[in-house]
């Protein structure tokens, strides 16, 4: 199989940039947020389509995101 | 490719297509996310697991020698196999695997450059299928150790005042506003910075499509930092494996000859007791 739509777009999530990158592979959306930097996976989902699968991704993502706390320096 | 010190240590995403049925090659994909394999890989290829496969599960360390050699008969890898790595994040644990291959003497290690993120936006087969390998003979040599520091060879840089510390984390990291990338699980007591570090994050070494940058633009953004290459330059990032992205950078793209990485890095030295931390711009030492 090809993998086709393949795509990457960030956004700002819990005051965190994320990058989510999706494409589908056969009938399946595959989709992964990660923090954009340094971009390490955060969240990894499927779904049939790409609004499923990418709504998934940043509801998880989310979830560790708010978890993350600054410090003063 | 053809200007850097070492171009024969990177393939392309063509070359990986033309060698798809090659016998002597061996294709290993090492991602950050274990999971991403089993959403699809280059066809033909297997996957090291770093959590389980790459270091040794009981005390932090590298493989040992025997673990080494079991990964790599498990994996059908002979002594002459030509062995590409690629991953996720541009291949950050790709280049941990290549930096242990090297450890034990494989010789014959190479990365596809812009690893598992440029395969996908050229929109390349991938396949859900894993086809077990036949398991091989492999003798690996002793480890070989003039590519890896340990922490007293760090203590003793800082005491000296070595300009080669490179910390190659988020400039949140680095300042210690952050104690691990957003996300992730904090795994040290302190935030900062080894005392007369530069910081130059991992990915000013790559393009927007993975790819590493040309020459001429590695040697800006390292020659920029006085970074000298006849000197000792040691690495360093959270847990060892964006700072072996680094390394990979300096001593096969640009062809410095002396560049260790501090896979203690963070992980240990921001939970050391005593150990000397810097905040905020270098120079404000707490």
């Amino acid at each position: 199989m090809r993998v086709e739509e393949f795509g990457e777009r960030t956004l700002q999530l819990a005051g965190w940039d994320v990058t989510l990158t999706t494409y589908r592979l056969g009938d399946v959306y595959h989709c992964k947020a990660d923090n954009t930097s340094p971009g390490a996976a955060l969240a990894r989902t499927t779904g049939p389509t790409r609004e499923e699968a990418e709504g998934l991704a940043l509801e998880r993502a989310q979830e560790l995101l708010r978890r993350t706390r600054r410090r003063p320096v | 490719m053809a200007d850097y010190a070492h171009p024969e240590v990177l393939v392309s995403t063509d070359w990986i297509e033309n060698h798809a049925a090659d016998p002597s090659v061996r294709i290993v994909e090492v991602d950050v996310d274990t999971k991403e394999f089993d959403h699809g890989h280059i066809p033909g290829a297997i996957a090291w697991d770093w959590t389980t496969q790459l270091c040794d599960t009981v005390q932090r360390d590298i493989l040992a020698k025997s673990q080494f050699q079991s990964l790599m008969s498990e994996s059908g890898i002979g002594n002459d196999t030509t062995v590409v790595l690629y991953g996720d994040n541009n291949n950050w644990f790709a280049a941990w695997a290549f930096w242990q291959m090297k450890i034990y003497g494989h010789a014959d290690v190479r990365l596809l450059n812009g690893g598992r993120r440029k395969w996908l936006s050229e929109g390349r087969e991938l396949t859900l299928d894993v086809n077990p390998v036949p398991p091989s003979a492999y003798q690996p040599k002793c480890a070989d150790f003039e590519t890896r520091a340990f922490l007293p060879e760090v203590l003793a840089a800082v005491r000296m005042k070595s300009p080669g510390l490179v910390d190659v984390r988020t400039p949140e990291e680095f300042s210690g506003e952050l104690l691990a990338p957003a996300g992730l699980p904090e795994t040290c007591q302190r935030g900062g910075h080894i005392p007369g570090a530069c910081n130059i994050p991992w990915e000013s070494a790559c393009a927007k499509d993975g790819t590493f940058l040309p020459i001429e633009d590695l040697e800006q953004v390292y020659g920029a930092a006085g970074l000298d290459r006849a000197k000792t330059v040691l690495t360093y990032c959270r847990i060892g494996e964006r700072s072996s992205h680094t390394w990979f950078v300096l001593q096969y793209l640009l062809g410095f000859r002396k560049v260790k990485n501090y896979d203690g890095s963070w992980t240990e030295w921001g939970n050391l007791v005593g150990a000397p931390v810097e905040r905020g711009l270098p120079g404000l030492a707490i």
